[in-house]
């Protein structure tokens, strides 16, 4: 026990020191998106006002000095680049240019309600494909896996935007049926509500973005379930269990089932892109305040240092969630060497 | 017996066709692609505001061809007040006629009168809200969604070829590098980088395809690199080697067929991504500049009349969900029927 711990302790220094030049990589990136601004203040003055925003010309131009002086856009790239990673480090991300408070606060409220959002995606879509992906494996000679799969692959390509449009004209006002709300992610006098009743009016609020963000990920996760547990099925240890006696459902479960999770779990972080993908659209369409709907706002008003910022928190957060399941793979799985 | 034998497959093609060919769904999505690039190459002459041919005075013209506004005493729009028909007989003197399109409209052409109209004998799949017919716009839209799909792919499949080629070829620091820089665009939400780059670039149909295909290439490189790392082992490699080859010989001759068949499926797959790419874009209002018609922007303004005007969500959305199951369905077969185990 005490040397796994080493081990481990060793392992995660290496994968740490093995990210650095991912991470470099993910921060200079981000760097470009500022170079792809138009360079002179005219440029960027012109673009505000034709976008109707209240920047009188002083106050923009204070704004573009601003600018520069923040992103050192007058001195060379690599100048730029070691200022860009100090303010990234001390999480000073500077000023939206939008409303001209500082983009961490304008993040840090809205990354809340996405990361409750993707979470309860991804346990969804864990939740339903994990069983149905068992079944499958287990029923591979019949009809019932094909059409199970054939199911998922009509799901996988449904454009989510049109099913949440769809959504909201069948099930959300419109001509049909007004069951669920499609604005927000709470009723207007939520907050005064008791804890329970404001919980539950939050998930009734979630459910249609969840259905949205979910049904896509069934598909390939199911199927990696089902090839998974094809493969352990056939393993020795597997027929040595059956040929003991043990029924079917210890087999499965405990043997198989076991075993065939490992390559699951680490699928886990490489879902996290997509959701947040997902999240742009979907957040714009439901009206809910997260940082996908931050995102596209930013994107529209061109407020760069917000887009710079959310690219490289997006980034690193899905690095994050790869390195977590590496370690929790080789936690889990014995046979992968620590050092 | 014997004429199952002589019809055996001898050829890898011929095999992977056998194969292929065996599964129904696969075989119509085939289908449904071949259709849709029937609509899409012959969008004009399916969905115009003129006539294809039109014979007045005994003399035979063409106006979808030539492009002229009127011919004789009456404007297209004149013509047109009996909608809907394809022959259309006696108009001027005797014996004229006029071959029209299947939809008698041009995919910009709008009449306010006619704006958000349900769907009818005039407009089968009714109207948007300047009054443009949707059906006409979503045949010329199938062109954009095709053209984005396979010029993003092929600027995908060069560079994804390329770059994994190269990694998986030479190995060392060029593989460190590359395989870093998969690993990296990997880490970055995709979409959300392809709506900033789009929204700082001029709109237009051009910029939408590289910056997907630029952005959509690590998929390629990696099946690439993961081929030719397996290739580099095998014998046949270094008999050529040892007689000399050139890398250059090697890779795109020994090599890069051999590595094709991952290639190849990947590549189908990336249609149907950046068809969908290409619509989402279109729905959040970063697609094609208007009023070039693509099906993304027929759903999103589908949102302000979600009340009532249900045709301009249905058709569209259909029509998306369509042409990425049918690319997905033939990838799926491909990708089952190129499998090695099925050759032994």
């Amino acid at each position: 026990m005490e040397r796994d711990f080493a081990g481990m302790k060793a392992y995660l220094i290496k994968r740490i020191l093995q990210i650095i030049p991912t991470l470099l990589g993910i921060t200079f990136i981000t760097l470009l998106i500022i170079q792809l601004a138009p360079g002179n203040p005219a440029a960027l003055k012109l673009q505000m006002s034709a976008q109707g925003q209240k920047a009188d010309s002083a106050m923009s131009q204070q704004i573009i000095e601003q600018t520069k002086k923040l992103y050192g856009l007058d001195k060379p790239l690599p100048v730029q680049y070691v200022l860009w990673l100090k303010r990234i480090v001390t999480l000073d991300f500077g000023v939206s240019y939008k409303d001209h408070r500082k983009v961490w606060d304008k993040i840090a409220e809205r990354l809340p309600i996405t990361i409750q959002l993707n979470v309860i995606s991804i346990f969804i879509v864990y939740l339903i494909a994990i069983p149905c992906g068992i079944y499958s494996s287990t029923h591979s000679a019949y009809r019932s896996d094909k059409l199970l799969t054939l199911f998922f692959f009509f799901l996988y390509s449904l454009p989510n935007f049109w099913v949440a449009v769809l959504l909201i004209m069948l099930l959300g006002g419109g001509d049909f049926w007004d069951i669920f709300p499609v604005y927000g992610v709470s009723s207007i006098s939520a907050e005064s509500w008791p804890v329970f009743q404001w919980l539950m009016d939050r998930l009734w609020h979630l459910i249609l973005p969840v259905i949205c963000l979910s049904y896509g990920g069934l598909a390939y996760l199911s199927r990696l379930t089902r090839a998974s547990m094809l493969e352990m099925i056939r393993e020795d240890y597997v027929r040595t269990a059956r040929a003991k006696g043990l029924s079917e459902h210890v087999v499965i479960f405990k043997h198989a089932f076991r075993n065939a999770l490992l390559p699951i779990i680490t699928l886990l972080a490489f879902l996290l892109p997509g959701m947040f993908g997902g999240s742009v659209i979907i957040e714009s369409i439901f009206s809910i305040p997260g940082m996908g709907q931050l995102g596209f706002e930013a994107v529209l008003s061109r407020d760069y240092p917000v887009i710079m910022a959310i690219t490289a928190i997006s980034a690193l957060l899905t690095l994050v969630g790869l390195l977590l399941s590496d370690l929790l793979y080789a936690a889990l799985d014995p046979r992968i060497k620590l050092e | 017996m014997e004429n199952d034998k002589t019809k055996a497959p001898h050829t890898y093609r011929q095999m992977v066709w056998h194969h292929f060919r065996r599964k129904h769904l696969a075989v119509s999505g085939l289908w449904v692609t071949v259709f849709l690039f029937v609509v899409a190459i012959f969008a004009p002459l399916l969905a115009n505001d003129r006539p294809i041919l039109f014979s007045y005075q005994s003399h035979w013209y063409w106006p979808v061809f030539s492009g002229v506004e009127k011919i004789g005493p009456d404007t297209w729009q004149e013509m047109k007040k009996d909608l809907p028909f394809v022959l259309q007989n006696n108009i001027g003197g005797r014996g004229d006629f006029a071959v029209w399109p299947l939809v008698t409209y041009s995919p910009t052409e709008h009449d306010l009168l006619e704006s958000l109209a349900s769907p009818s004998r005039r407009h089968w799949f009714g109207t948007d809200d300047s009054g443009r017919d949707v059906l006409s716009r979503m045949i010329h839209g199938a062109r954009i969604s095709l053209s984005v799909g396979f010029v993003a792919v092929g600027i995908a499949l060069s560079i994804g070829i390329f770059l994994g080629a190269l990694a998986g070829y030479f190995g060392g620091w060029a593989d460190m590098l590359i395989s870093r820089l998969i690993e990296i665009l990997l880490t970055i939400p995709t979409f959300f980088l392809i709506i900033a780059i789009i929204a700082f670039l001029p709109p237009s149909i051009y910029n939408i395809m590289v910056v997907i295909g630029v952005t959509g290439w690590t998929g390629v490189a990696r099946f690439v690199r993961a081929e030719f790392l397996k290739l580099k082992q095998l014998d046949f490699i270094m008999a050529s080697r040892a007689l000399g080859a050139s890398d250059n010989r090697i890779i795109f001759l020994h090599m890069l067929p051999n590595a094709m068949a991952p290639v190849l499926v990947s590549a189908v797959f990336g249609i149907a991504g950046a068809i969908l790419t290409e619509s989402s874009l279109s729905f959040l209002g970063f697609g094609v500049p208007p009023p070039t018609p693509s099906w993304g922007d027929i759903l999103s303004q589908s949102r302000d009349y979600i009340e009532f005007a249900w045709w301009l969500t249905v058709f569209p959305g259909f029509a998306i969900f369509l042409s990425i199951t049918a690319y997905n369905l033939v990838g799926e077969g491909l990708r089952d029927a190129m499998d090695p185990k099925l050759f032994r």
